[in-house]
């Protein structure tokens, strides 16, 4: 039978016995002897014995191989034995293989050396790698930026669509509201209560100096509903919210459900995508009110606690400090936020390939870019905002 | 032959249970596995032959039995053992489990890189081995998951598989969603290195014609237990019922009379 002396390391594990190579010049050729285990095992000295063979004895017209005292054989061991012989019949040389029996006879006959071509060369050149790098990211930065407008101009299309045909989904998008605001909300109205505390003491701590530290009421006010509520807000959804729509839409694209949606003939878009804008789209703009209610609380605490300021008083300065308006500026922003983290994160999902790390990319790529993206907004809304003095 | 007779068989299980919650999917299962031959396993959907192996190679927990696998027990071994056990048997799973994140390349010299100790030039050039051998083209090395088809797959993922020559070869329904002419180029592949490589090999299957082509036995899964082990004769001539109406189907009449077992 074929198996017999093919032997395994769980069935003797402990004493392998090293490879050897017998080589022995007589006149009608060289006479090579393998003993001992020729597997991976012993992949590195029997790899060496073979090189050593090669290099010591080239000129040999005849070879003569006696494998019969192999103890344990296998494909290593038999792509080794190949690749001498074809480094001698590469120079006109005889190479006869004693094998020991019927399985390694076989082995070696399935096997065919030849050497390896080396895959594409890469990176012989590092200024130009750079510069191709370089290039790729900014074709890759103007393709972003392209397939999120086009992407927008096909959403647009669609809620057009569903304008006049009046299928909304509503069912998916209040789950959505459920997952992405009430969900969070425990961790956002959190942070954004210590934060209120930060500032607070902070600016109680620095304008005390000046005796100015009622005014700490009048810079918590002004900054939480302004900037910080909403910015934080929007850096935390795109953190735990953006991250998780490219997540599920890459995994639904990776294993085809995509494309079976489309196929039975629903859009993508309608279905998957534009549920979650608009569910974001919601959640925000309430998540931003959380937000400045529990960052003025704990404005409020650390006044009273630190600064000795009761609550009466830090209300009716608040009252003094700041309108309506300061309360909309930041509340206007909330939309916008959403609409620029579920446009990227959709997108980002919806360019998932074929494999795990891709779909880890691209929620990297999702959290990050929506991260700036906000930032950047909050920017632009600043310079609207302080330009129409408002 | 003596030294095949008095070694352990390749897998040896007695009295295995497995189930979920009340469910139980395996009772007091027996089977034996001998070394060097090709053991095909049948059963209804659901019956538990995905299980079965599963819990072999320990994924799925048991609730009785043991499990020996080359007279070792597997629940009686350190973790120095068991790495050597699982460095000696190949899994092909039913969907390849590539990791999609590598090339074939890569993924083939997954456990080289681990366990053995070698020059990449030789590894390099033994994953390339292991690519044709299972009849996959050179250009495949490079090439991600995600770019290869069903039947390219079956093939990488069984090229893993054999990565360090294994003794031990699991194939979980090998030809499943392989075409006519691919599924036999696979079974005529899983022969050839079976009778060169000396491995055992335990095959589940729902495919009639791998079982008359390449399995040396044959064990028929129902009731929770190994209901029948023999040849292609035996399952024919069995009287348990769904033994007989499975050998006896319209599909199996079909494939009998031209591929009977040499």
């Amino acid at each position: 039978m074929a198996f017999i002396h093919y032997s395994h390391g769980v069935d003797m594990p402990a004493p392998t016995f090293p490879p050897e190579l017998i080589c022995d010049v007589r006149a009608d050729g060289l006479y090579l002897s393998a003993r001992g285990e020729w597997t991976w095992r012993t992949a590195m000295a029997a790899e060496r014995l073979i090189d050593e063979a090669w290099l010591g004895h080239q000129d040999h017209k005849f070879i003569y191989v006696d494998l019969s005292d192999v103890s344990a054989f296998d494909t290593t061991g038999a792509w080794l034995i190949a690749r001498l012989r074809s480094l001698y019949e590469a120079r006109a040389a005889q190479v006869h293989i004693h094998s020991a029996d019927e399985a390694q006879t076989l082995l070696l006959a399935q096997i065919h050396y030849h050497p390896l071509k080396p895959n594409t060369p890469q990176g012989d050149e590092p200024m130009f790698d750079m510069l191709v790098d370089v290039g790729e990211t900014i074709v890759g930065a103007g393709q972003d930026f392209y397939t999120t407008l086009a992407f927008f101009g096909e959403l647009t299309t669609v809620v057009v669509g569903l304008w006049r045909r009046h299928k909304w989904r509503m069912t998916s998008i209040v789950y959505h509201v459920e997952s992405f605001a009430w969900r969070g909300l425990p961790v956002i109205a959190l942070i954004n209560f210590l934060v209120g505390c930060i500032v607070a003491q902070q600016g109680i701590f620095q304008l005390q100096r000046f005796g100015a530290a009622t005014f700490a009421v009048d810079l918590i006010g002004i900054l939480v509903l302004r900037e910080l509520a909403v910015l934080l807000t929007s850096i935390m959804v795109a953190g735990r919210t953006g991250s998780a729509i490219t997540a599920e839409i890459g995994s639904m694209k990776m294993r085809e459900e995509v494309d079976a949606l489309r196929v039975m003939g629903f859009n993508p878009m309608e279905v998957l995508v534009l549920p979650r804008l608009i569910a974001l789209i919601i959640s925000l703009p309430l998540l931003t009110f959380v937000s400045d209610m529990s960052a003025l609380l704990g404005g409020l605490v650390v006044s009273w606690v630190y600064g000795d300021l009761s609550p009466e008083i830090f209300l009716s300065r608040l009252q003094n400090a700041i309108a309506l308006n300061t309360f909309l500026v930041g509340l206007i922003k909330a939309p916008v936020m959403a609409l620029a983290i579920g446009l990227i994160a959709v997108t980002q999902g919806l360019a998932v390939g074929g494999s795990a790390e891709s779909l880890g990319r691209q929620v990297t790529g999702s959290v990050v870019k929506s991260i700036f993206m906000v930032i950047v907004i909050d920017g632009l809304f600043a310079m609207f905002f302080a330009s129409i003095r408002y | 032959m003596s030294t095949l007779i008095s070694s352990p068989p390749a897998l040896s299980i007695r009295g295995l249970s497995v189930g979920f919650g009340d469910h139980l999917v395996l009772e007091n299962l027996d089977l034996d596995v001998r070394r060097g031959e090709v053991i095909g396993f049948v059963g209804g959907s659901g019956t538990g032959k995905s299980v079965l192996m599963r819990s072999i190679l320990g994924l799925t927990p048991k609730r009785a039995g043991t499990i020996e696998v080359f007279g070792r027990n597997l629940d009686r071994i350190d973790a120095r053992e068991r790495q050597q056990i699982e460095r000696n048997w190949g899994v092909l799973f039913q969907h390849g489990a590539l990791f999609s994140g590598l090339n074939v390349m890569q993924n083939i010299q997954v456990m080289m890189r681990e366990h053995a100790h070698m020059s990449p030039r030789l590894r390099d050039e033994l994953a390339m081995c292991k690519i044709e051998l299972v009849g996959l083209p050179p250009d495949a090395a490079y090439k991600y998951p995600a770019e290869l088809s069903g039947g390219m797959i079956k093939r990488a993922a069984l090229a893993r598989a054999l990565a360090l020559d294994p003794a031990l070869l699991f194939l979980d329904e090998p030809t499943a969603g392989l075409d006519p002419i691919g599924a036999s180029e696979f079974d005529h592949l899983v022969a050839t290195l079976q009778k060169t490589l000396g491995l055992t090999v335990f095959m589940v299957t729902h495919d009639l014609d791998s079982l008359y082509a390449i399995c040396d036995r044959i064990a028929a899964l129902a009731e929770r237990r190994v209901v029948l082990v023999g040849s292609v004769d035996d399952m024919k001539s069995s009287t348990h019922p769904w033994v007989y109406s499975y050998f006896h189907g319209k599909r199996a009449r079909q494939i009998i009379t031209p591929a009977s077992p040499a």
